[in-house]
This record gives structure tokens, C-alpha cells and sequence, in this order.
């Protein structure tokens, strides 16, 4: 990164929040404590808003994920770990970056066309992400004045896919189950008598006094595929209501594989907000929305709103270390990149800062225990998620720009432990020029390789590689409808769960689900006890 | 829009509306000032506008504002440019009007008035329409009116279809989508637009509505469509002749009233008094214009040159299922027993016309014997019994095919796409046979295919499979058991009557009367009569012990002479009337009925007051006895059009001897009364 001039020194230096990233569930907190009128400091080392779930241009978020990915040989500590402060009842714990990404492969296709529009992508790193109509992330920007600083447009339609390439519309409506062609007639009515008996749950948690069919306490604690194949419903019936509109990763029929067997109360609830998604807001189609400019919009908008409320922000501006009281161990607070040293009764850090293992050996037991949140675990939950980025001409789908894909698991090969997502988003969100779309995929993995070589599957799938002039006569024929692929991007993020440590809180980086509820969950819990 | 429950209004609320009837009040009496006085000023058409726009209910002011227009477009009538100006001012206020209510029928009629002006570009409507059909996609005001514009505009019927199929796949819970898509189909069909021939579409569209059904069951939009998709793969355009009395290749007796000794077992013998036979033709639909110059009579029996055909239908209209005309057969001078053909000949010669306006184009011909004895002694009017004298009618079936012949059923019809169109209904909604609605279909769509099939060997098959169908819905779904209990009547009399054996088990020859043919359908609790077609043959019919409301249907039965109703539910003589019609009936048994036991007779409203009736002169009766006339209008109507010998009425509400010498009043003639002798 180019040398940047030095910052004129913070004033005042004393607050009683210091935020580190401006992901999104820093920036809730953020926007939660400075609404409460709580003095807040909110920094980023990026010259851009939303850390991990910013939306960037190629060239930005090519040269983001490089820098942020493992690298053979971290340089070792220039200086020793623990130095002095400036004050002498302070000592300072030096901090190291962690890397969440790994295998990171960027390769471009027809780097002319894009180095032409390079600007006008805005590309998101924490992709495929959607956020549904009734989610509590709506609640919260509609209750913070947040939604004052973001659009959003409707996801037209989402289909579940398979290897032969076919994509079928989900049916998730009455009106699409009835338009849908892929259903038998028996499977329509099965499906929307499952429907209603969910609705008819949902009416019955509201008004007592209605008499209506309920799914038994027994039923309610079964697994949710046992209790869909009790319904009668057939297995391709099945599938799109647990990958495509429950949005479930594991195999639920593999008990070895599945490492989060979903029970019905569960699943009724995943399907309550897919439904009650669907009706909330008349202007939008379905039950995804997607803001316009790219998710890196929702942390900026939550920093806008804490802005208003007094908060301060600075970019471009790295911690790099946090200053203990040399007695008690207890956090006083961080010194920035500028060297000046901040003071905070309580601090929120980005899932990527850490301390070096060999710090915490010269350090007291008080000490280690304030530093305990950002001690990197041993994984013990192996669990990653790889994710794609394709840009591709044309669409996966005629007609259709913005759309969900679900390749449910065991879809595309037998091997296929988990469900691959595809969000395919198109010029009407301003994420990349007219006649071209953004493809993301994610999918959950135990190690790289794995999770890669579902990407590949998936990407096959839907588009056209690039191949030499005295090839292409021959894939022609089959190939022919599928989009051509411009520039892609593959890599794996660790998944890091947050954790609260009453002085320092350490939040959680983006998840591997479609939308932001455990995310904001996460910030709210941790908003709540700050 | 819909389903939305009404709440209670709110006190802040109520003053509001409070203030609004002050403010409407005063604004109604100035308004209705300029009417009276006919102040067409702009003053006066400003408050009307005002008036219409707070409430477009009202529908005086619509109709001030349409004479405020003529008055100022007689004033102004040459200049196109004001005559625009006028109306377009018009269009707005009605625009202005549905905003405020949508549903508003004066508003809606305006605004079709002004367009019918033609001075008004039409292009605006449907725009208009799209967004208060977004609003609300199942106004049927703006269906009604877009219909109105299309036709204006001459809009093709192939984009208005497409414009259902859009307004379906929205929410296919669209009554009036549904509904103008079957209007559209029909005119398409019928004007045979390219690519629109019903053995392809009707199947297509089978399957749209199947979408529906199977969807969502409790939805009754899609019911309806596909009740109409039946009929049309059921009715044919033209008319038919379903049966005939005396039916093709049959012998009948003829002979004077009395009893003929030794009348054949196997030969219906039929005795009148007036020396003339019914002859009976049984169409599939209401049908007019059958003459003398429409059927032709060859026989040597004289004096039938111009027959009259008379229809028999309770309404007084001239069209009708069933003709009749009466056939001479003894003349004055004593003539020798004789064997006589006759040949009746429909359809020659165009003029009978079904009421939907088809003609009955497929001629055809019967040919029956009429057997004619000489005049035979007058018996003694012996009291008909019910309960002896029966001999069952151990009839080969050969006399009983040549009884119950269909005559013209099917012929000439494209049978196979129907049938296919049915067969795959059947075996789609066998799968849907969990639901109320999979169920009723199922049924209709078994009768449908039974009414279709020719072919003798599987005809019948169904029968076991509907009347099973409609015992699970009476036990399902109680709300709807008078319906279910109608419809599986009509299944088990088809069931009956679908073949000569299953007839016979019914049939039986009388002792008493020349071997009466009597059918007996007792104790089989039946709720309504069909089948008719298939019995004209029965002179003596036993209905007792079922839960018959009415007689309707038995008019068409001309040779019937005997009829047992009793133990039925028949509550008034009104639901008799259709026995009017039958001119040979004697002997009538009503007993233990509900005449009389409810005070309140619904039926009535269905009959014109009797007293303001011109079509009944003042007779003898009512002369003498106006106050029980008054009384017992619904019986003193039926009784004295019968010619009845014997009458049983005992076990009902009205029965006492106030009635019975009312009776004897009109009917004068008759013998028995509740079986014994009058005066005895």
C-alpha cells in the first residue's frame, strides 16, 4: 500500500468505546453505543468502509484478498513483543494480523473489457449474501435510521440446479407453485398443504382461539427431515424446501456427514421468515432483497447513522498494539499505527486482529486473562467456507437478472457434502456494467482442495470457460446458451467466531450462511452487554 | 381487499364520519336545488363535482352531470376542441370519484356513457384499468368495464386471453379472470379462430385449471372453470332426440277407455277415452319451432294431417325438452281391430331450433305399430290398490330394448376427443380423491363418461364408484347433504335405468288395469327424479317411501296413470304442478306427506300472486267458495287441471274434512277420496 501522510493527532483521546473494523457487526455496535450516547472511536486500516464485508472494485478486492491471505513465511517480529509504554503504569501488547483467506486464485479472462469498466464493479467479498425482507437486520436499520442510507432491489427469482445443468424455479409461493412445470400435480398439492400447515402454525403462535391443525410437541423436536417425509413429501420436494428455502448446508439425510441435523421447530421457523419474507414489503417480488451498490453498503450505512450520533471515524489507520495496566492487567487501551496511544473502557476488535502466541508467554495471569478473546484457538471445528466470484456476459437465465441458485447437496456429484449457493446480480444493483453479471458461490468444507473443487463443479455448471478458436466448434452445440466467463476469483475463509470478553470483545468474521442473522445476532448480544 | 374481516369503527372515527354527513347534507340540498331548477351553470356543475368526489354514490348527480352535458354540448356542438374539453372534464371527475370508491356502479356507468360519446380517445382506458386492476385484480367492475373498451377498441380476443393468463399466474384465486377467460374461449371457439378447435384447447386448458385444483383444493375459483371445461366437453351444439314414445320398432295397443280383456303381457296397451295417443319426443336440450311442418306423420290413421305440438315445461315459454302431440286413433264409425304403421320424421326440414339457437340438423326417422281395438266395455271404477296385484315383468329383454331405446344419443357427435378429454380428467382426479372437492369432481366427471359411453358391454360401470362417491361426501361434509343426497338419486336412477336388466328388477305388469306397466322405485330414498327419457313408457309409477320435495321432471311421463308419492316430503300442492301436464293421470296417492305441516310455503314466491293470475276466469268453484280458494290456492291451481279418479291425502298437515269437500268441489269427478266412496 502506498505510504500514506501521517495523521494529525486524535483529539480528544479518551473514549469509552473504541471499535476496530468496520465490518458489519462492528459497525452495529458501533451505531448501537453511540446512539446510546456512549463517546465512540471507530477504525479501520483500510482506506474503505466494511473490512470483511466491504464491496470493492476488482483491482481493490484482488489486491484485499492477497494481502490478507496466508503467506508461506510470516515475517518475524522486527521488534520485541512487549514494550514500555509511553506511561510508565502501562505496558503494550503488540498485535499481529491473522489471515482469514487462503488459496486465493485471481485469474482474468479478457482483462481489456474489465480494465475499461475495472471501476465500475462493486464486488463483495463476504458473497453469496441476500438479506430477507423479514430479517432482524431490516428491523434493526428501520429502527436505527439506517435504512436512510440504502436501497434495495428485489432478487427475481431463485432455482435449484442439478449436473444436468437444468435450473427449476423454486416453488415458494402459491403463485409459483402453481406456474411451476417442474411439479406433478400431486406434488403441488402436497407442497401447498405443507404450506399452509406451516402458516396455520404461524397463525396459531398469534391467536389462540383458532382451531387449526398444529404439528404435535413430539413432531416439533424430530428432525425436520424426518417430520417433511412423515408430510408425504416426495424427495426432490424435500430437498428444495431444506437447501432452497430453509437455506440448510448439511446433507440432511447423511448422518455422518451432517454436522447440524436441523430439527422441525427449527425448520418451521427458517421457513416462518422465508414466508412472512415474501409478503412484507409489496414493492419487492419475493422474499430477497439485495442492496443496490453491494453489501459493503449495510456496515456503511450503520457507520453513517453512528457518525450522526457523534461517533468518530478514521480510516487508513491500523492498531498496533493495546496498552494494560502493568498491576492489574486490566485494558486501558490501543496504540495506533500514528503511535499515539487512545484510552477506552472497552474495546471491539475485527476477527483478524490477534496476539502473538509468544507475547502472551512473559505476560501475568491477569494480563492473559484480559487478552483471552484474542488468543487464536487451535481449530477445533475444522469448518471453512470457499468462496467464487465470477464475472461473466450475458446470465445463467434468460430474462432474468438477479437470481438464487441452490445446488442442494449430492446435486452436482456424489461427494457433494454440502449445498453449493449461487447469487448471480446484474447492472439493476450497480454491481458491475449492463450486459454483464457478477456470479458469487459459496459452499461449507472441511479443507481447500474440497471446497474448490465444488466451486469448479458449480461454476462448470453454469458457465462457458474461455477456451481456444480450434476448440470452441466443438463444445458449441452444448454450450452455446451458457454465459462466458470474464474473470474469476477463488478463495477460502476461515470461519471465526466471536467471542465477548467484558473489556475487549473479539467479533466474528462473515459467516457461511446466506444472510446477516447470526452476524447481527452476534452484535446485538455483544451491543447489549457493552 | 379480500378476506380481511371488518373491524369496529372507532369513536374518532365515527365523528369524522359524523362531520362528513353534516358537510354532505348541505352540500345534497344545493345540489338537488340546481337539479329541480335545471341550472346547468358552472357554479352548479362545480358543486356536482364536489358532491361526486366526497360520495360517488350518487347516482342523481351522475345523471344531473350527464343533462349538464347534453345541455352544454348542445350549445357548443361545433367545435371538436370544447366537445373534448367537456368530456375529458367528465373522465376526470370519474377517475377522481373511483379513487374514492372503486367499486362505485354509478361512477363506472358514467364513465361508459362518456365513452360511448366517441369523442374520446379510448387509448387512456386500459392503461386506466391496469392500474385499478393492480389494485384490486378481482374488481369486477373494471373487468366488466374493460370488456366494454375491448370491444371499442377492438382489442383481439387472443391478447385479452393472454392478459387472463397473466392475471391467473398473479393469483389464480381470480374468479373474474377465470371467468373472462371463458367468455374469450367461448366467442374464440365458437368463431373458429385460427388454432382454436376445442379438441385442442379444452384439453389445454384442463390442464391450466388442473394447476389450480391441485394447488390449492379449497379454492373455488378454479372449480368453476373447470365445471365450465365439463360442459363444453359434454354439450353439443346442436340439439338431439334423446328418446321417443312410442320408441322405434315397437307395438303399442290402442283402444277406448275401459278394460280390454286379455290384453298381451308383452305389449303395452294403452286405453283413452278420448280416442287419442301422446306421442312423445324427447330432445337433449330446450328446443322450439317442432310443427306439423317440422315433423311428418305417415300413417293411414286419419285425421292426424296437422297435428299440434304442444311443449310440456312449467314456464309457459315456447321451447321445451319434451313435445307432445296427441295422435288420433278412433273414429266415430265402428272400424275393425287393425294393424296400423306410423312413421314419424324429424328433422327434414330446418325449423327446430335449440334455445341457444342451434339447429336440429341430424334427420331422423321411427317407425312403430299401433295395434287398434274396437271401444271396450266400461268397467266399473274399481279403487286402485298399491299394495297387491303386481306380477313381476318377467320380460325378455327384447321387448324392454324396444321400450328404452335411445334414439339419436351420440350420433353424429366427435365423440373420441371428448371421451379422451374425460377418461384423463377421471384418471387426474382419482389422485385428488382426498379432497371434498377431488371427489364431487371425480363423480360428475363419472357421469360425464357414462353418459358418453355407446358401447353396451362396459356401459354401467361407473355407477357403484359415483353412488360411493356421494356417500362420503354426504357423511364428509354435512352443510352440503341435500346437494350430494339430489345428485346420487340421479346417479341411482341412471344406474336403473342404464340397461334392461337392471330395469326389470323395477318393472312390473298390474292385474287390474289391461296389465298397466308399473315401475317401482319405492323405498329407495330418492330426492329427485331423473331418467325420465328412459321411462315414457310407464303408465303407473311407485315413488312411495322416498324423499321426493317435487314432482318435477315426471311431466314428460304423458302415459302415466297411476302414481304412488306417498310417505315422500312433498309440503304443498305447488310442488305438484308439474303433474298438470300429465292428462292421463287417474289415480294419485299423496299420503302422509307434509302438506299442509308448514306454515311458511317458500314455493310461493316462485308463482305470481293467484289473485292478480289473469289467465283463470272466475269459475263455478270460485264462485261459490272464494274463502277456501283463498285458502287452498296451490291445491284448488293443480286439482282442477287433473282429470283424477282417485286421490289419497290422508297423513298430511291439510287433510280434514274442510279439505276434503274442497276437493270434491273442484275435482267433481272423482270416485275414491282417501279409498272410500265419497258421500258414503
Amino acid at each position: 500500500m502506498i505510504d500514506l501522510p501521517p495523521y494529525p493527532p486524535l483529539d480528544p483521546s479518551n473514549y469509552y468505546l473504541i471499535v476496530v473494523g468496520t465490518g458489519v457487526s462492528e459497525s452495529v455496535s458501533a451505531a448501537a453505543a453511540s446512539s446510546s450516547g456512549s463517546s465512540v472511536l471507530h477504525l479501520d486500516p483500510n482506506p474503505f468502509y466494511g473490512s470483511h464485508f466491504a464491496s470493492l472494485s476488482l483491482p481493490d478486492l484482488t489486491s484485499f484478498l492477497h494481502s490478507n491471505s496466508v503467506s508461506p513465511h510470516p515475517p518475524p517480529p522486527s521488534s520485541p513483543p512487549i514494550l514500555p509504554s509511553n506511561s510508565h503504569e502501562l505496558i503494550s501488547v503488540d498485535l499481529v494480523h491473522r489471515s482469514l483467506y487462503s488459496s486465493v486464485e485471481i485469474s482474468s479472462f479478457d482483462s481489456e473489457i474489465l480494465e475499461e469498466h475495472s471501476r465500475r464493479f462493486n464486488v463483495d467479498l463476504c458473497g453469496p449474501r441476500v438479506v430477507f425482507c423479514a430479517d432482524e437486520s431490516i428491523n434493526l436499520m428501520l429502527k436505527s435510521g439506517a435504512n436512510n442510507y440504502v436501497e434495495f432491489k428485489s432478487i427475481d427469482a431463485s432455482f435449484v440446479g442439478d449436473s444436468s445443468g437444468e435450473l427449476r424455479n423454486v416453488p415458494d409461493s402459491r403463485a409459483a407453485i402453481f406456474k411451476s412445470k417442474s411439479l406433478t400435480l400431486l406434488e403441488k398439492n402436497l407442497l401447498m398443504k405443507f404450506f399452509k400447515l406451516v402458516q396455520s402454525q404461524l397463525a396459531e403462535s398469534d391467536d389462540t382461539t383458532t382451531t387449526t391443525v398444529k404439528i404435535s410437541e413430539e413432531d416439533m423436536e424430530s428432525p425436520f427431515v424426518d417430520f417433511l417425509a412423515k408430510m408425504r413429501l416426495p424427495p426432490n420436494i424435500k430437498s428444495i424446501i431444506l437447501y432452497a428455502i430453509a437455506m440448510l448446508d448439511y446433507d440432511q439425510d447423511n448422518m455422518e456427514t451432517c454436522r447440524h441435523l436441523l430439527k422441525t421447530k427449527e425448520g418451521i421457523d427458517r421457513l416462518a421468515l422465508y414466508i412472512k419474507s415474501m409478503g412484507r414489503f409489496s414493492n419487492a417480488l419475493g422474499a430477497l432483497i439485495y442492496p443496490i451498490y453491494g453489501q459493503g453498503e449495510l456496515p456503511q450505512a450503520f457507520c453513517r447513522r453512528a457518525a450522526v450520533k457523534g461517533c468518530i471515524y478514521v480510516l487508513r489507520m491500523p492498531i498496533t498494539a493495546l496498552l494494560l495496566d502493568k498491576e492489574t492487567g486490566d485494558y486501558k487501551g490501543v496504540r495506533l499505527a500514528s503511535g499515539q496511544e487512545i484510552f477506552s473502557q472497552k474495546l471491539i476488535l475485527d476477527p483478524c486482529i490477534n496476539v502473538g502466541l509468544e507475547s502472551l508467554s512473559s505476560l501475568t495471569d491477569q494480563q492473559n486473562e484480559t487478552l483471552r478473546v484474542l488468543v487464536p484457538k487451535a481449530m477445533i471445528n475444522k469448518e471453512k467456507i470457499a468462496r467464487g466470484i465470477c464475472v461473466i456476459r450475458g446470465s445463467v437465465k434468460s430474462d432474468i437478472s438477479n437470481a438464487l441458485i441452490v445446488y442442494p447437496p449430492k446435486s452436482l456429484f456424489p461427494e457433494q457434502l454440502t449445498a453449493i449457493r449461487v447469487l448471480q446480480l446484474g447492472s439493476g444493483v450497480a454491481v458491475c456494467p449492463a450486459d454483464m453479471h457478477v456470479l458469487y458461490f459459496s459452499i461449507l468444507c472441511e479443507n481447500d482442495d474440497q471446497g474448490i473443487k465444488a466451486l469448479l463443479s458449480a461454476m462448470s455448471n453454469l458457465i462457458r470457460l474461455p477456451v481456444p478458436e480450434s476448440d470452441s466448434s466443438v463444445e458449441n452445440d452444448t454450450c452455446e446458451a451458457k454465459p462466458l466467463l470474464l474473470w474469476r476469483a477463488l478463495y477460502v475463509q476461515e470461519l471465526v467466531k466471536g467471542e465477548f470478553g467484558g473489556t475487549i470483545s473479539s467479533m466474528p468474521s462473515a459467516d457461511g450462511s446466506l444472510n446477516y442473522k447470526e452476524t447481527v445476532e452476534s452484535a446485538v448480544k455483544v451491543s447489549k452487554a457493552i | 381487499m379480500h378476506g380481511r374481516p371488518r373491524k369496529a369503527s372507532k369513536p374518532e372515527d365515527e365523528a369524522a364520519s359524523a362531520a362528513k354527513a353534516v358537510k354532505l347534507r348541505s352540500l345534497q340540498s344545493q345540489f338537488m336545488t340546481y337539479h329541480h331548477e335545471k341550472i346547468y351553470t358552472k357554479e352548479a356543475i362545480e358543486l356536482s363535482t364536489k358532491l361526486l368526489e366526497i360520495n360517488p354514490e350518487a347516482y342523481t348527480a351522475w345523471n344531473y352531470r350527464k343533462l349538464a352535458v347534453e345541455d352544454s354540448l348542445s350549445r357548443i356542438e361545433s367545435d371538436p376542441n370544447s366537445v373534448k374539453s367537456i368530456l375529458d372534464e367528465e373522465l376526470r371527475v370519474v377517475e377522481n370519484a373511483l379513487k374514492q370508491n372503486f367499486k362505485s356502479y354509478g361512477a363506472w356507468h358514467h364513465r361508459k356513457w362518456v365513452l360511448s360519446k366517441g369523442h374520446s380517445s379510448t387509448g387512456n382506458e386500459l392503461k386506466l384499468l391496469d392500474k385499478f386492476q393492480k389494485l384490486d385484480p378481482r374488481n369486477f367492475h373494471a373487468w366488466n368495464y374493460r370488456r366494454f373498451v375491448v370491444e371499442l377498441t377492438n382489442r383481439s380476443e387472443q391478447d385479452e386471453l393472454q392478459y387472463t393468463d397473466d392475471m391467473i399466474n398473479n393469483n389464480f384465486s381470480n374468479y373474474s379472470a377465470w371467468h373472462n377467460r371463458s367468455v374469450l374461449l367461448s366467442s374464440l371457439l365458437a368463431n373458429r379462430v385460427d388454432g382454436f378447435i376445442p379438441e385442442k384447447k379444452i384439453p389445454d386448458e384442463y390442464e391450466i385449471v388442473h394447476q389450480a385444483i391441485f394447488t390449492d383444493p379449497d379454492d373455488q375459483s378454479g372449480w368453476f372453470y373447470h365445471l365450465w371445461l365439463l360442459a363444453q366437453t359434454v354439450n353439443v351444439e346442436s340439439p338431439l332426440l334423446t328418446s321417443s314414445w312410442p320408441s322405434h320398432g315397437s307395438s303399442v295397443i290402442l283402444s277406448g277407455a275401459g278394460c280390454l280383456i286379455g290384453s298381451p303381457f308383452n305389449v303395452i296397451t294403452f286405453c283413452s277415452e278420448t280416442g287419442s295417443v301422446p306421442l312423445i319426443l324427447y330432445f337433449d336440450q330446450a328446443v322450439g319451432g317442432v310443427s306439423s311442418l317440422t315433423v311428418t306423420i305417415d300413417s293411414e290413421l286419419k285425421g292426424n294431417e296437422n297435428l299440434v305440438w304442444e311443449p310440456i315445461s312449467n314456464k309457459s315459454s315456447q321451447v321445451s325438452c319434451v313435445w307432445v302431440a296427441r295422435l288420433k286413433y278412433l273414429i266415430s264409425e265402428p272400424c275393425e281391430s287393425k294393424e296400423y304403421k306410423v312413421k314419424v320424421r324429424l328433422g327434414n326440414s330446418p325449423g327446430i331450433i335449440s334455445s341457444r339457437g342451434f339447429n336440429f340438423s341430424t334427420p331422423y326417422e321411427f317407425v312403430f305399430t299401433a295395434h287398434v281395438h274396437d271401444t271396450a266395455k266400461d268397467s266399473q271404477e274399481r279403487i286402485v290398490s298399491w299394495t297387491d296385484g303386481f306380477e313381476l315383468w318377467n320380460a325378455q329383454s327384447k321387448d324392454l330394448n324396444s321400450l328404452a331405446t335411445s334414439d339419436q344419443l351420440n350420433a353424429g357427435i366427435d365423440l373420441k376427443w371428448r371421451q379422451a378429454a374425460i377418461d384423463s380428467e377421471i384418471e387426474c382426479f382419482r389422485l385428488l380423491a382426498d379432497s371434498k372437492i377431488g371427489k364431487l369432481t371425480l363423480a360428475r366427471l363419472l357421469m360425464a363418461s357414462e353418459a358418453m359411453m355407446s358401447d353396451a358391454v362396459v356401459k354401467g360401470v361407473h355407477y357403484e364408484e359415483i353412488l360411493q362417491l356421494y356417500n362420503d361426501l354426504m357423511a364428509l361434509d354435512s352443510s352440503h347433504h341435500h346437494y350430494y343426497k339430489d345428485e346420487h338419486s340421479v346417479a341411482f336412477l341412471h344406474k336403473v335405468t342404464s340397461s334392461s336388466e337392471s330395469l326389470s328388477r323395477y318393472l312390473f305388469r298390474y292385474r287390474g288395469m289391461n296389465n298397466l306397466v308399473c315401475l317401482r322405485l319405492n323405498k329407495l330414498s330418492l330426492s329427485r327424479i331423473a331418467s325420465v327419457e328412459k321411462l315414457l313408457f310407464v303408465q303407473m309409477l311407485d315413488l312411495s317411501h322416498n324423499e321426493l320435495h317435487s314432482t318435477e321432471g315426471l311431466e314428460a311421463m304423458q302415459l302415466l296413470s297411476c302414481l304412488n308419492l306417498s310417505h315422500n316430503r312433498i309440503r304443498n300442492f305447488s310442488a305438484l304442478d308439474s303433474l298438470r301436464h300429465v292428462k292421463q293421470l287417474k289415480v294419485l296417492d299423496v299420503s302422509h306427506n307434509h302438506i299442509g305441516k308448514h306454515s311458511v310455503d317458500t314455493t310461493r314466491y316462485l308463482c305470481s300472486s293467484p289473485l292478480s293470475n289473469s289467465d283463470w276466469s272466475q269459475d263455478d268453484v270460485r264462485r261459490q267458495n272464494p274463502g277456501l280458494v283463498t285458502k287452498y290456492w296451490d291445491a284448488y291451481f293443480v286439482l282442477r287441471d287433473l282429470n283424477l279418479k282417485q286421490l289419497d291425502i290422508a297423513g298430511n298437515e291439510i287433510a280434514g274434512d274442510e279439505f276434503n269437500s274442497f276437493v270434491l268441489q273442484v275435482v267433481p269427478k272423482l270416485v275414491w277420496l282417501n279409498g272410500q266412496k265419497p258421500g258414503n
